[in-house]
């Protein structure tokens, strides 16, 4: 759901693909150059530059990861949602994320990398997520706010993605964003009706908006001059918008809508810059975002504790799919023989 | 800024008021073109009563899917079991405004629901026990939708056009369920030893659990017929059990229906009367 420049300084090894012939790179590297330069896509065959492919890998991965996580602090809701209809709509997002995951995997994949692996990666904590699922969902308003906020951040993030330079990233996006644009009009429906509601679900929503703004807007993640990652992605084209950029925008964005819902955002420093033609605002705690990516936020612990258990508790039943496999080939075979 | 367009919209009135943003409201009715009038001569509380019943099947089957969300072995299976949920949450949703439209309470799916007490759910107990473990939920669910199948195909014929119609749309969803189900338990059966022991072990504890299906609706040799093929293939047995005393469809649960419940009812019974 979310990818950004937050976690970009972890360590990583590629797969790397052996260069098949060195002495020909210059020449590949000029064509790889023109691909970008003139806006055209690359494709899994193409040959590119190993920090390209390390990049990717590392930026798909923890995307793909970001939306397995993020099923967690929504998916609490499904056994309690308030109605029958919510209760659709929310189990419909959290599995359409693990769709997302799939295609994200699957990305990764024409990379070279493998998705158990990725997956061993996550768990043993050697890649990241989203830091912003590492803060609880306490209420049902939380359900809302993600999907306004959250969603609403990562469509920010990611439709300039539908036009990076890699062609199965770039096409895994368009479909993403689609659903995420529906995620994020279900949530804002639902705090919309929260806000015609009781007293007690009104306080709900606003509480839920206090908790949530600063954690999103710090998705964009660390300002332009903090993040060490983005100048390489912003010349490859994998990226478009640099992180204060998209930030700015979604400020811009959201004020209004805030407004209309009839929500106070917690920042007494946010105000129209007549000069400026956008919206001025204050500084995310960005202490905070470096503890929660360090492992320090409210949930990180028990999301990656649900996460490994539930590798853990599946590891016999892929066993058994695998060995069925086997068997029925190895039956196959000797069907064929006889 | 053409990138914006998405977000930006996101304020703007609709003339739906915005009900085209809620999956299962509005993009598609199964009961399009339906007359919802009862026929004369149908007996609308045992109509009600029908359709409460396999609308408590579904809700408390779908309760328990949702409860395997971000826990399934692999994402495939995520994938599938939420699919499963969803189909039946949707059986759930028509079968109870059904209830509502012919046993003269005029009251809404939700009532049904978040306003029963246990002993008001008529579901049967084998949707109402825990997961247990992934072969257990593939046992029961291979068992629950035989079964739920070769009802409705039924029910394709019944008397009331809205109870058909639901079922018509049904059957091609449980179909797919049964057939999910029966290829993990053929794989499961066949795969490691552990496999094998923990999927024999989840038959021998649904099997006293059927005697309740086949007390409720006369579909046995069916439902059978299929369970022999898959544990056949599979390498398994469902053993003969006599039939646990009790019967859900009268008010009778295991103790396990109460916590579902009160999960399920817990956020919309601490604000009465509010509007999600």
């Amino acid at each position: 759901m979310a990818v950004n420049g937050e976690s970009g300084r972890e360590r990583m090894t590629t797969h790397r693909k052996p260069d098949a012939a060195d002495h020909a790179e210059p020449e590949l590297q000029r064509h790889f150059d023109a691909t970008i330069a003139r806006d055209q896509r690359v494709e899994p065959r193409d040959w590119m530059p190993d920090g390209y492919r390390r990049t990717l890998i590392r930026q798909i991965a923890q995307h793909a990861h970001s939306e397995i996580i993020g099923m967690q602090p929504e998916g609490e809701w499904i056994t309690r949602a308030p109605s029958l209809r919510r209760k659709a709509i929310l189990f419909a997002k959290v599995q359409d994320e693990a769709g997302h995951g799939l295609y994200l995997y699957s990305a990764a994949e024409t990379l070279g990398a493998d998705r158990a692996d990725l997956t061993e990666r996550l768990i043993e904590g050697r890649q990241k997520y989203s830091s912003i699922f590492n803060y609880p969902t306490p209420t049902f308003a939380d359900v809302g706010v993600i999907g306004w906020f959250v969603d609403g951040a990562a469509i920010c993030n990611q439709v300039p993605l539908c036009r990076s330079s890699y062609g199965p990233y770039a096409r895994a996006m368009v479909r993403v964003c689609k659903e995420e644009s529906f995620h994020q009009r279900q949530g804002y429906e639902l705090l919309s009706t929260m806000m015609r509601g009781t007293g007690a679900q009104r306080a709900m929503v606003q509480d839920a908006v206090d908790r949530w703004w600063w954690p999103s807007l710090m998705m964009f993640g660390p300002p332009d001059g903090d993040s060490p990652n983005s100048a390489a992605s912003m010349a490859w084209k994998i990226k478009r918008h640099s992180n204060d950029e998209l930030r700015q925008r979604f400020v811009d964005m959201t004020v209004p809508q805030a407004e209309k819902l009839g929500v106070t955002l917690p920042d007494p420093e946010l105000r129209w810059n007549e000069e400026r033609g956008r919206h001025d605002f204050g500084t995310p705690d960005w202490a905070e975002l470096t503890r929660v990516i360090r492992g320090e936020g409210p949930c990180n612990a028990q999301r990656m504790e649900r996460r490994r258990r539930a590798h853990e508790d599946g590891a016999w039943v892929r066993e058994a799919a695998t060995a069925h496999a086997a068997k029925r080939r190895a039956r196959a075979d000797e069907g064929a023989a006889a | 800024m053409s990138d914006d367009h998405v977000y930006l919209s996101l304020a703007e009135e609709h003339d739906d008021g915005d009900a085209r943003w809620a999956f299962g409201t509005g993009f598609e009715d199964p009961l399009h073109g339906v007359d919802p009038a009862v026929p004369a001569g149908v007996d609308r509380a045992d109509l009600a009563a029908r359709c409460l019943a396999l609308g408590d099947d579904a809700l408390v089957s779908a309760q328990r899917l949702a409860e395997w969300t971000t826990r399934a072995p692999e994402l495939e299976e995520e994938m599938a079991l939420a699919n499963i949920g969803l189909d039946l949450l949707g059986q759930a949703r028509l079968l109870y405004t059904r209830c509502g439209q012919v046993d003269g309470t005029g009251r809404g799916e939700d009532a049904y629901a978040y306003l029963r007490d246990p002993g008001g759910f008529r579901n049967v107990r084998l949707a109402e026990l825990p997961n247990g473990d992934f072969a257990f939920s593939v046992v029961r669910l291979l068992v629950l939708a035989s079964w739920r199948l070769a009802h409705f195909e039924r029910l394709t014929a019944d008397p009331d056009p809205v109870l058909a119609a639901v079922a018509a749309k049904g059957v091609k969803e449980l179909a797919y369920h049964r057939q999910w189900a029966a290829e993990w338990v053929v794989r499961l059966g066949d795969g490691t030893d552990e496999s094998h022991a923990r999927t024999q072990a989840a038959l021998d504890r649904a099997a006293p659990y059927l005697g309740e299906l086949f007390a409720a609706y006369d579909v046995r040799a069916d439902v059978l017929a299929v369970l022999g093929q898959v544990t056949d293939a599979a390498g398994l047995r469902l053993p003969p059990a006599p039939p646990l005393p009790g019967h859900g469809r009268d008010g009778g649960h295991t103790e396990h229906l109460a916590p579902l419940l009160d999960e399920l009812q817990s956020l919309a019974r601490a604000h009465p009367g509010a509007t999600w």
